[in-house]
């Protein structure tokens, strides 16, 4: 009992000590992720809603292994958007994991959906390229790997809504182009290829007029049986 | 002389025990038999540790791509060069090399096939490692996997596409010669000196640029505009920018190896020099390097008064800049802009905020920007970028107010300067 005491207390001394030794000149910053991703937040909202700017997208909830991907693609230059290049240019692997994950487990509302401003034929077009795909021109329906929810799937297939018509735009355009690439086999790449301009627009403005799902989270992974094999699933 | 050579060899010799003994590349077995084979693994990992120390892996490795395959573009103001393969791949990289042509170019700047190296290879800097060092790196180079993947053409414009015109600038600006240790300074501040001279090749963005591309040795240090990167690399021997006079050993050390300190942190082009190299350094080459730069004698890059326009000029920014601190800045800088130590850094009193050039302030407000995350601050705290938000006269204002307030003695910061900044590459 005696000898429980006295450890007790040597203990207390050390965690003193450490204590000022922390406290010497001054405060610190919180030690929260919340407080480590403020650079993120400027753009991307402090939970990771997006903003009203088009081109910053939501980033709340989206699986961990798919903000990951995206992260380290950013950094080492295969997604290319030279201001998130440069933020991201030499941070490690560990810590990049672990912004995603924050963002990952983020759950704020969405915005109110866009009123689209397209004709109802093409938003007609984009729910059946969504929901049923165009087996004439072998482009599978976006649900068939993101989820019938369209809130992606675990690990690493985001999920489609919340973002806005030109975000969404851009990144097909991107896939389609070859500025935005993925680990090989690059199924986005090739579903894009298969895409008219046409297609586009009307998958955009569908998917951006959609309400807040339900249910935020993305499905389990090996939920779906997906059509394609995608190389940033692996692992 | 020949004393001094003996001192640096016992210094080699603990820094090479100290790897050792980190168990870099060595098992207890292999000491204790001393092993065929046993040597060349000890000078790979001492060549792989002073590989580093030189940073060969900034520009010979595409990030994220095969280690030392080359072919990293280069802009320069002469055109783009496209750094070469030096993995040991016997056609397209460094594997038909001896250790004599490896010591040569390092030494010299010449290719073993004859042709001059442009000056963007920093052999002016390279010249004063030693023989023994270069043959490690070389034994290191060589023991990485090869990789077949032949050179870019340089794509230089004329007349700079033209290597004989490099005679010209050797001429001027390179003095061949290995390093020789200065008399009467201690074994620790010749270390540090042979490092930062020497692999280090610090002077190649942290002494002025002139017009041919050459750095000038009368002004070593003292400070300049990064070509084509639109970064002001801060003269280290002026106290009022990067000079180290003022710091205590503790704050220089934890800047090199860690990326923050309680006086500032690293960012831009030195986040990368901190990311792939200098965390990788022992305890006692970062503090020598900090014993000599902190010996660096003072001189050049002195604040000038501002005129009487740019008073007007802060007089118009001024109030503004502050209104825009207290809504933007503050909850991590503090009211006073003694930020909190050392994850969000101090704006008073702190050179970079306040030195001649305002280019480094302007940008990491229009930018942001993360330390490297480095093995002793792995998790860093990020400046968020201000481009999308702040207009030009904001961004002017606020850099103007910390430039200036709580005793700050930088210049006031014009609409115009933010507006040609907003255009920087961001790579």
């Amino acid at each position: 009992m005696r000898y429980r005491f006295k450890w007790l207390v040597a203990l207390l001394v050390i965690m003193a000590g450490h204590a000022l030794a922390q406290d010497q000149g001054g405060e610190h910053a919180p030690d929260t992720m919340q407080a480590r991703v403020l650079a993120c937040a400027a753009c991307h909202g402090q939970q990771g809603q997006g903003t009203d700017n088009d081109y910053f997208p939501r980033l709340a909830g989206k699986p961990a292994g798919y903000l990951y991907n995206q992260l380290v693609a950013f950094r080492d230059g295969r997604r290319k958007y030279p201001p998130m290049n440069y933020l991201l240019a030499y941070l490690p692997d560990a810590y990049l994991y672990q912004i995603a994950a924050y963002f990952a487990d983020e759950r704020p509302p969405f915005s109110a959906p866009t009123i689209s401003s397209v004709s109802g034929n093409v938003l007609a077009r984009g729910q059946v390229l969504v929901t049923r795909g165009d087996p004439d021109h072998r482009v599978p329906a976006c649900a068939s790997c993101h989820g019938s929810a369209l809130t992606g799937m675990e690990p690493a297939i985001p999920g489609l809504l919340g973002l806005h018509a030109d975000y969404i735009s851009a990144q097909l355009g991107a896939w389609r182009y070859g500025t935005r690439t993925a680990t090989a086999p690059d199924c986005m790449r090739q579903v894009a290829a298969r895409l008219t301009e046409s297609d586009v627009t009307a998958i955009a403005a569908w998917l951006s007029s959609r309400p807040a799902p339900a249910d935020l989270a993305p499905v389990p992974r090996g939920t779906v049986k997906m059509p394609l094999a995608c190389g940033s699933e692996a692992k | 002389m020949s004393g001094v050579r003996v001192h640096i060899f016992q210094t080699i010799g603990r820094r090479a025990f100290a790897l050792f003994c980190a168990g870099a590349a060595l098992s207890m077995g292999a000491l204790a038999s001393h092993a065929a084979g046993t040597h060349d693994a000890n000078v790979v990992a001492r060549g792989e540790y002073l590989a580093r120390a030189g940073d060969c892996i900034a520009c010979h490795t595409v990030p994220g791509d095969k280690l030392f395959a080359g072919g990293r573009p280069m802009a320069t103001p002469f055109g783009t060069l496209y750094s070469p393969n030096i993995s040991p791949d016997k056609e397209t990289g460094i594997g038909k090399w001896t250790a004599d042509q490896f010591y040569a170019m390092m030494h010299t700047g010449y290719s073993p096939d004859g042709s001059l190296l442009y000056p963007a290879m920093p052999f002016a800097a390279y010249t004063k490692v030693t023989r023994e060092d270069s043959d490690a790196i070389f034994a290191y180079l060589t023991s990485v996997p090869p990789v077949r993947l032949a050179n870019r053409a340089h794509d230089m414009r004329f007349p700079y596409n033209n290597r004989s015109l490099l005679l010209g600038w050797r001429t001027l600006y390179f003095r061949e010669g290995e390093f020789t240790p200065g008399a009467g300074q201690s074994a620790e501040w010749n270390r540090g000196a042979y490092l930062i001279q020497g692999l280090g090749h610090c002077s190649m963005c942290h002494t002025a640029i002139n017009a041919l591309g050459g750095s000038s040795e009368s002004k070593a240090f003292e400070g300049g505009l990064i070509p084509m990167q639109a970064w002001y690399a801060p003269s280290l021997t002026s106290n009022t920018e990067a000079g180290l006079g003022d710091w205590s050993i503790e704050d220089i050390t934890n800047l090199l190896r860690t990326g923050v300190s309680r006086r500032g942190a690293v960012y831009g082009p030195m986040a990368e020099v901190v990311y792939d190299s200098l965390q990788y350094l022992s305890d006692d080459d970062i503090r020598a390097m900090a014993v000599y730069l902190k010996s660096l004698p003072p001189h050049g890059g002195e604040a000038s008064p501002p005129s009487a326009m740019a008073s007007e000029e802060k007089d118009r920014l001024y109030p503004l800049g502050s209104k825009i601190y207290d809504a933007q800045c503050a909850t991590c800088h503090g009211a006073k802009g003694l930020g909190k130590l050392p994850e969000f850094p101090p704006l008073a009193d702190n050179q970079s905020i306040q030195m001649t050039s305002s280019v480094n302030p302007i940008r990491m407000v229009l930018n942001g920007g993360y330390p490297p995350g480095t093995s002793r601050n792995p998790r860093p705290y990020g400046m968020p970028p201000f481009a999308q938000s702040l207009s030009d006269e904001e961004v002017a204002a606020v850099v103007t107010f910390i430039r200036t307030a709580w005793g700050n003695h930088g210049t006031p910061v014009s609409v115009r300067e933010v507006n040609d900044l907003r255009s920087a590459p961001l790579n």
